[in-house]
């Protein structure tokens, strides 16, 4: 039988972090009422102009030093024509064969192989608005209403080479990507609300062959998980329709989620012809060396550096620095913690189990949480210095997760204060041994494990507040009287 | 003839025109003059000469990146010929 492998190439939309949108002054903020963040040019009205926002080029060229890329001296908008009511003026305005950066890469980690991935063009233009069909899908609709506030919003479109070669490294490039996007401030980069999405164009080919097999271009993944699982189905589609003897047709096809498979949105024949011109409304971009050198002093630390320095720095795992810098808030947060409390092994251990666990969970970002770095550094010197056990540790974090209360007042409200008084810890043991004399004579008799049930037994009686390692040494201590 | 019958319905089809079959050979006449005016053009050597981006010498007109108020919704909404639930209806798309 054949192998096959798999040829995959990303193309990223982010939204840039702007008050205003990319022509006009209308606020980008997400989630207003329909058709309220509108005015006469985003809404394509006859005789309107548009004016390009500074801000957007200043995070165009910001994104593209992060991805290494050559920043154009020389660049202009252009339309790109459709018919399609998302769009007002029946074109959009884009760059087309003057993007103002190209020629970049990006490194990525997988199972602990680096690898480049090149990055072929990286554009600014508009979004489009939002389409809400009647009925159940596009095709049963008998109508669309359209919300123009989306509309103007700038983005940059990253177009990547076709360098990779499973959905384990498309995940990894998309990681990546959007780890810089978020450190330079560039974008939010939240998926759920389509700050960043990614269509993904995939091809299969029997391994080692130069030659590229027929793509397919796959949209409409929402989510990481979504592109890893689409992926996959693609990729096992196309080496069945080879398998078989047939052909893979070159075409758009549509991640439908909940069947878990990419279905057919439009082929070859019908594609667009876009019949680009360059946009007389906006005059060109020259960017000089002072420009570009001004937006480099601002790109700070990017991900792939930090989690190296962390390895060498701190003396973290490696996966544990690519957990933790995988964003720059949790980077800044470890950090914050590790410079007061030190014990960085500690700290990480913290960030990756609670911190994240509650933050999934409740599919919240850092941000959204009360938890501040001064609040887990306090549980973690009230576990030091033995005031609570590590077990009611995790308890007050996530009370103070929830709450956004202090550690202290949590103890103190709660009454969780550790119990390491011996004289008080003698007498709760003395009645658990009472209460389960078959347990005494097991460990007794040589059933080592005995010992195990029976300091369970003083933790369930003392809620969890006792002292954990004296519980241990005062029952063996009056096991072997 | 420079431009066969088929790409006019073709550029046709892309700016949603749809021209009566009585028209179809007018069109692409003046279709047809038009770009023999180009392909007259292209006679001009023009190797040494930049593409043009815009006709004007004017360079980088930026704005700061402010927000303003927008027309509001009534007003958004009021040149549309359907309205339903404060966005513009449109017809069936696909």
């Amino acid at each position: 039988m054949t192998e096959y492998e798999a040829v995959i190439g990303l193309e990223v939309h982010a939204e840039l972090k702007t008050n205003s949108k990319i022509f006009c002054f209308c606020t980008t903020e997400f989630g207003g009422k329909p058709n309220t963040h509108v005015c006469p040019i985003c809404l394509g009205l006859p005789g309107t102009l548009p004016v390009l926002n500074e801000k957007v080029v200043d995070l165009a060229i910001k994104a593209g030093l992060a991805l290494n890329c050559e920043i154009a001296e020389f660049s202009k908008f252009d339309r790109k024509n459709y018919y399609y009511p998302d769009l007002p003026k029946n074109f959009q305005i884009s760059q087309y064969d003057l993007p103002i950066a190209r020629e970049g890469y990006l490194n990525i980690d997988v199972d602990g192989r680096q690898k480049r991935i090149g990055i072929t063009r990286l554009h600014m233009e508009e979004d489009a608005g939002k389409l809400v069909h009647s009925g159940d899908s596009i095709t049963g609709a008998d109508y669309s209403l359209v919300d123009y506030n989306r509309t103007g919003v700038p983005l940059i479109e990253i177009v990547s080479e076709p360098d990779m070669s499973s959905p384990e490294e498309a995940r990894a490039y998309l990681d990546q990507l959007k780890a810089i996007l978020e450190y330079t401030d560039v974008s939010d980069c939240k998926m759920q609300e389509g700050s960043l999405r990614c269509d993904a164009n995939v091809s299969v080919r029997p391994k080692g062959s130069q030659k590229l097999g027929t793509k397919t271009e796959v949209k409409n993944m929402n989510s990481f998980r979504a592109l890893q699982r689409a992926l996959e189905y693609e990729i096992e589609r196309q080496i069945e329709v080879l398998e078989e003897g047939g052909q893979v047709v070159q075409e758009t096809r549509s991640w439908n989620e909940a069947r878990g498979i990419t279905e057919t949105m439009r082929s070859k024949e019908d594609a667009h012809d876009y019949r680009y011109l360059p946009e007389p409304d906006l005059v060109p971009l020259v960017i000089d060396v002072e420009w570009v050198e001004r937006i480099r002093q601002t790109i700070p630390e990017l991900p792939l550096e930090r989690k190296k320095r962390f390895v060498e720095e701190y003396g973290l795992p490696e996966y544990d620095a690519g957990v933790v810098t995988s964003s720059k808030k949790l980077a800044d947060f470890f950090e914050a913690c590790v410079e007061k409390f030190g014990n960085p092994k500690e700290v990480s251990n913290w960030i990756m189990g609670e911190l994240m666990r509650l933050l999934n969970a409740n599919n919240m970002e850092l941000n959204d949480s009360p938890v501040t770095p001064g609040g887990l550094i306090r549980i973690l010197e009230l576990v030091k210095e033995g005031t609570i056990s590590g077990k009611i540790a995790k308890q007050v974090f996530e009370e103070m997760f929830n709450t956004g209360e202090t550690p202290d007042a949590i103890i103190k409200k709660k009454n969780l204060i550790q119990i390491s008084d011996s004289g008080e810890l003698e007498g709760i043991i003395a009645s658990v041994m009472e209460n389960n004399p078959k347990s005494v004579e097991d460990y007794r008799s040589g059933k080592k494990q005995a010992l195990k049930f029976l300091v369970g037994q003083v933790m369930k009686e003392t809620k969890g507040k006792a002292n954990p390692q004296l519980v241990n040494d005062i029952l063996l201590k009056k096991l072997s009287e | 003839m420079t431009i066969s019958l088929k790409e006019l319905e073709h550029v046709a089809e892309l700016a949603r025109l749809s021209i009566p079959e009585n028209e179809l050979k007018a069109y692409t006449c003046q279709l047809d003059d038009i770009l023999k005016s180009i392909e007259k053009l292209k006679e001009l050597d023009t190797d040494n000469v930049e593409p043009t981006a815009h006709i004007l010498p004017v360079r980088n007109v930026m704005r700061g990146d402010i927000v303003r108020e927008g027309i509001g919704r009534e007003d958004a909404l009021g040149g549309a010929p359907d309205v339903e639930e404060g966005q513009f209806k449109v017809p069936k798309i696909v």
